[in-house]
């Protein structure tokens, strides 16, 4: 298969490629696991790409100060060789079971943000995790919380020209359980759902939940209702059979032939259960 | 817009002239002639059109040869010496872990650079790097017990080709000229 024409451009530096990205006819190429399938399948067309995916200035891991900051392009392979990542074991667990080996040697963490399909693994681990994403363009550097990042199905709150250089990413605090569950679909690959937890147990009360869910309706989201549930609650099956109930939030599962809507939102309420009841016995061992 | 592209491809240095839009597996197969790399599903799945990349397997038919500006390229002629194959392809020979042989070429890439990385791996390591090989006929069986005897026979050997030149094939070109 033949993508359309495009120009192609390589820039040496971070700043020649916001200077690039300036002109809104380009988009940025890191990995092309999921743009080049696309440029490919003529879902997308785009007149310049710009490679951002060598530029040094988006490689690399670094733990401080209670965050870990990981580049944009980082790829997935990177990110699974890097000591510092292992303070965020979820992101570890979670990349581990993204697509395949040749996959996760090209594919970056920022493409897969950036990209926001609305069944990808990490959105949702992000959003659990918290933090911020840093933003660069010819204005300068912005940055944008997290929850504030994913708006609809392929569409975040990137401006054209801009590009996503850093994940920071709040690292859990001493206590906290985290765990990232998901249905794979053995296909593709990709989640039927995933459901990303983080949170804390204090004594036999879990203090402070975090759930994002990927893979229902417009994408990642994170459900509110199901973490108010679990504030302050015992330990208990009944606590967490109780928050997979509200995980779906009234979100209609769409229905497809492959995958009627009832058994998506049992799997749902199923994996939450899962997430929820491995993060916190992992917050009860450590 | 056409560009000038120089890749070192199994060891040995190619300039070729690319679209954009052109395909790595496209350049290895259609502009060099190496068509030992295929084409299977052309979507990302199927991993038959695996190559090495600076050392690293990846899918051919995504990526683009200007992405590949630079980088070495190993294919599966690349495995074997002028006279005999490399201890994974005599693997595969010798548990039969091929029949009509078109995700070979693949297989073999893939199970290089996890030999490379993991000279002895498990079964689950094994099964875990060829998760995105796909195999209709053979059965997974025989290609797993292949790249368990090349471990065992000899785990960097089987990695590396016989001709020595595993250096230049993993190294990128480290005086681009762009």
């Amino acid at each position: 298969m033949y993508p359309e024409q495009f120009e192609y451009s390589r820039p040496a530096s971070l700043n020649e490629a916001v200077h690039l990205l300036a002109d809104h006819s380009t988009k940025p190429l890191a990995g092309g696991q999921s743009l080049i399938p696309l440029l490919k399948l003529r879902l997308a067309s785009v007149s310049h790409l710009i490679d951002v995916g060598r530029l040094p200035e988006l490689h690399g891991v670094r733990h401080a100060g209670g965050k870990l900051r990981v580049g944009a392009a980082t790829t997935y392979a990177e990110l699974l060789d890097q000591p510092a990542a292992k303070v965020c074991p979820i992101l570890q667990e979670c990349i581990r079971d993204i697509a395949d080996t040749q996959v996760r040697n090209r594919g970056t963490v920022g493409g897969s943000l950036a990209h926001n399909d609305p069944a990808a693994d990490l959105p949702p681990v992000a959003l659990a995790l918290g933090g911020e994403l840093v933003i660069s363009s010819v204005a300068g550097s912005r940055t944008i919380p997290i929850e504030d990042f994913f708006l609809g199905p392929f569409v975040t709150a990137m401006e054209p020209g801009e590009l996503l250089t850093d994940l920071v990413l709040n690292v859990p605090v001493h206590g906290a359980g985290t765990a990232y569950s998901k249905l794979r679909d053995q296909a593709s690959g990709y989640p039927i759902v995933g459901v990303a937890s983080v949170l804390r147990v204090e004594g036999k009360r879990i203090s402070g939940a975090r759930i994002a869910i990927t893979g229902v309706g417009n994408g990642t989201y994170r459900a509110t209702l199901a973490e108010e549930s679990l504030q302050n609650a015992l330990v208990s099956d009944t606590a967490i059979e109780r928050a997979a109930g509200l995980a779906l939030e009234g979100r209609q599962v769409a229905w497809d032939a492959r995958l009627p809507s009832d058994y998506h939102a049992c799997m749902v309420r199923l994996f939450v259960r899962r997430s929820v009841a491995e993060a916190v016995a992992r917050a009860q061992t450590c | 817009m056409v560009h000038l592209i120089r890749v070192m491809v199994n060891g040995e240095l190619r300039e070729v002239e690319v679209e954009g839009r052109r395909l790595l597996v496209q350049l290895i197969r259609d502009d060099l002639g190496l068509t030992g790399t295929h084409i299977g599903c052309d979507t990302t799945q199927c991993g038959a059109c695996t190559v090495l990349l600076d050392g690293q397997a990846v899918k051919s038919c995504t990526v683009l040869a200007v992405q590949a500006d630079g980088s070495a390229i190993t294919t599966v002629e690349g495995l074997s010496g002028p006279t005999e194959l490399s201890l994974l392809q005599q693997a595969f020979l010798a548990e039969d872990a091929l029949q009509c042989g078109y995700c070979t070429p693949g297989m073999l890439m893939t199970a290089t650079g996890l030999l490379r990385r993991i000279p002895l791996p498990s079964d689950r390591e094994v099964r875990y790097a060829l998760a995105g090989n796909v195999c209709r006929c053979t059965g997974y069986g025989s290609i797993l017990a292949a790249v368990r005897r090349a471990a065992e026979c000899g785990s960097l050997a089987a990695a590396n080709t016989p001709s020595a030149s595993t250096e230049s094939q993993t190294t990128p070109i480290a005086d681009r000229n762009d």
